[in-house]
């Protein structure tokens, strides 16, 4: 055995992993989605509800929303979190259920995350207030911070708006092999670049889904995912790295947390980009992608524009990126980072149907949160 | 005791904008904090900015109508610390990257703004 690489790699394992309600979920509640998604979960794990110690959730409107899932569920959870890091929650969830795991604290973690705002407008009031320092300045919230690092890369890497416009037709071609995608209808660079613009660089079509959906995945220790009815997917890694919290104090526009969280992680996996099988980065907005395979080392830094051209993360191309539509076309209430980790455990689990990539072995899960803020990624393995 | 966005609303009010120092590190700091960034130096003091700076990056916010469409920038000031701002008395689509501009307090919604303008 290698040394533990301050993470208990291989050691836990995701044995449950569902979706419910993707595009349009009218008529319920955010956490009536999360419970649906818990229980679909719970049954592909083959394990008990009254069996789950430990609770992790991000409520989309309720700052106690571990408090909130625990009692709906009749949980007395050993431990409940409800972190705030955006969309890149659940990917800090892993490593913290790992963690947890591990040290014997729990035994058996739900992950689990609902919302609808396309079905139910999202209170007034959200759980987040705009910098006094950037407010009067009417920003987009939070379109126009990842359009300026957008205006940066093309600055100084000579990016062009036609390889961010790839990102979008790259994930629209995924999505139309997944049944569960919600956007599916053809999209070309042309109507990229021709739809209305919004912050520049980024159009409509820059931008990620708003709509309805919930997941959830359980994690156990290794030793007794061998028990489950489905194959484990193992845990490899997991890293975090948070830099700042608005645009204004990124520290370098063109450098992303993930250069510290992505090597990370595959320190501890014991493994490198080079051995990805399948992406999933975290696509609010088409620049991020870009962003990540930079940073995570898919390619040189810079070089991501053109990384993406030609359809080489489109079904067929050189990297199989967001095979399920990502957040551009498949799904996106708001925190989409739960959706990247079931998207990896269905390959890896060899689940995915026509969008299968053959012989996937290992994936990687990067989740985003904030305006570029919080970045944490995890590495996966079928086991 | 120290409060950092009063004290420097304050100042901008009476036509200054104003930057901290610290006096042990010389780093400024810009937003106005209780200390300083990573050292966490207390001993900051207020210091005229010079108001020159450059702009790192840019959007343009667009409107239905193209006039009410407005620009949005992070300049990077020539102390050091960078902000989001806007740049006037300049076309919404002729901002650039790299463009050296000064700063202007204005009166917006009939409160203090700090601007920036073409050096």
């Amino acid at each position: 055995m290698s040394a533990p690489r301050g993470f208990p790699s291989g050691k836990t394992a995701i044995v449950g992993a569902a979706t419910f309600g993707i595009g349009k979920c009218p008529g319920i509640s955010p956490v009536d989605m999360a419970a649906r998604a818990s229980l679909l979960a719970l049954a592909d794990a083959g394990i008990a509800l009254s069996e789950v110690d430990a609770i992790y959730t991000s409520a989309p409107y309720e700052a106690l929303g571990g408090l909130e899932l625990a009692e709906y569920l009749g949980l007395t959870p050993k431990v409940t979190d409800c972190n705030r890091t955006g969309g890149s929650a659940f990917e800090v969830y892993v490593q913290q259920a790992a963690l947890a795991l591990e040290a014997g604290l729990i035994d058996c973690a739900l992950i689990a995350y609902g919302a609808n705002p396309a079905s139910n407008p999202p209170p007034t009031v959200g759980m987040t207030r705009q910098s006094s320092w950037e407010a009067p300045y009417r920003p987009l919230a939070p379109l126009s911070s990842y359009a300026l690092a957008a205006s940066h890369h093309m600055h100084v890497y000579g990016t062009t708006r036609e390889q961010l416009a790839e990102v979008a037709v790259a994930a629209r071609r995924w999505a139309q092999l997944n049944p569960e995608a919600a956007v599916r209808d053809p999209l070309t660079i042309a109507d990229v670049l021709g739809a209305r613009m919004v912050s520049d660089p980024l159009t409509v079509r820059d931008c990620c889904l708003y709509n309805d959906g919930a997941a959830a995945v359980v994690m156990v220790r290794a030793d007794r995912a061998r028990d489950c009815p489905r194959r484990p997917v193992k845990v490899l890694g997991g890293a975090h790295a948070v830099t700042h919290r608005e645009i204004s104090s990124m520290p370098d526009l063109g450098v992303t947390g993930a250069a510290i969280s992505g090597p990370a992680a595959f320190a501890q996996a014991g493994i490198g980009p080079g051995d990805i099988d399948v992406v999933m980065v975290y696509d609010a907005f088409t620049i991020t992608p870009i962003l990540f395979l930079e940073d995570l080392g898919f390619c040189p830094k810079g070089e991501g524009g053109r990384f993406v051209a030609g359809g080489a993360i489109a079904p067929g191309g050189r990297l199989a990126v967001n095979t399920n539509g990502g957040g551009l076309s498949c799904v996106h209430p708001g925190m989409y980072g739960l959706f990247l980790l079931v998207e990896a455990v269905r390959q890896l689990r060899g689940e995915a149907g026509e969008r299968q990539v053959q012989g996937a072995e290992l994936a990687l899960a990067h989740g985003n949160g904030g305006v570029l803020s919080s970045e944490a990624t995890v590495v996966l393995a079928r086991g | 005791m120290l409060q950092p966005e009063a004290e420097w609303r304050a100042h901008l009010a009476e036509g200054r904008f104003m930057l901290q120092r610290s006096r042990s590190t010389g780093g400024y700091v810009f937003y106005p904090r209780v200390a300083e960034p990573l050292t966490g130096a207390e001993d900051l003091e207020w210091v005229e900015a010079s108001g020159r700076g450059t702009v790192a990056a840019v959007t343009v916010v667009r409107k239905k109508d193209p006039a009410d469409s407005y620009n949005v920038v992070l300049v990077d000031l020539a102390e050091g610390p960078r902000m989001m701002s806007r740049v006037d008395d300049i076309g919404v689509d002729e901002v650039k990257i790299g463009m050296a501009v000064s700063a202007r307090i204005i009166a917006e919604r009939d409160q203090p703004l700090l601007v920036f303008v073409p050096a």
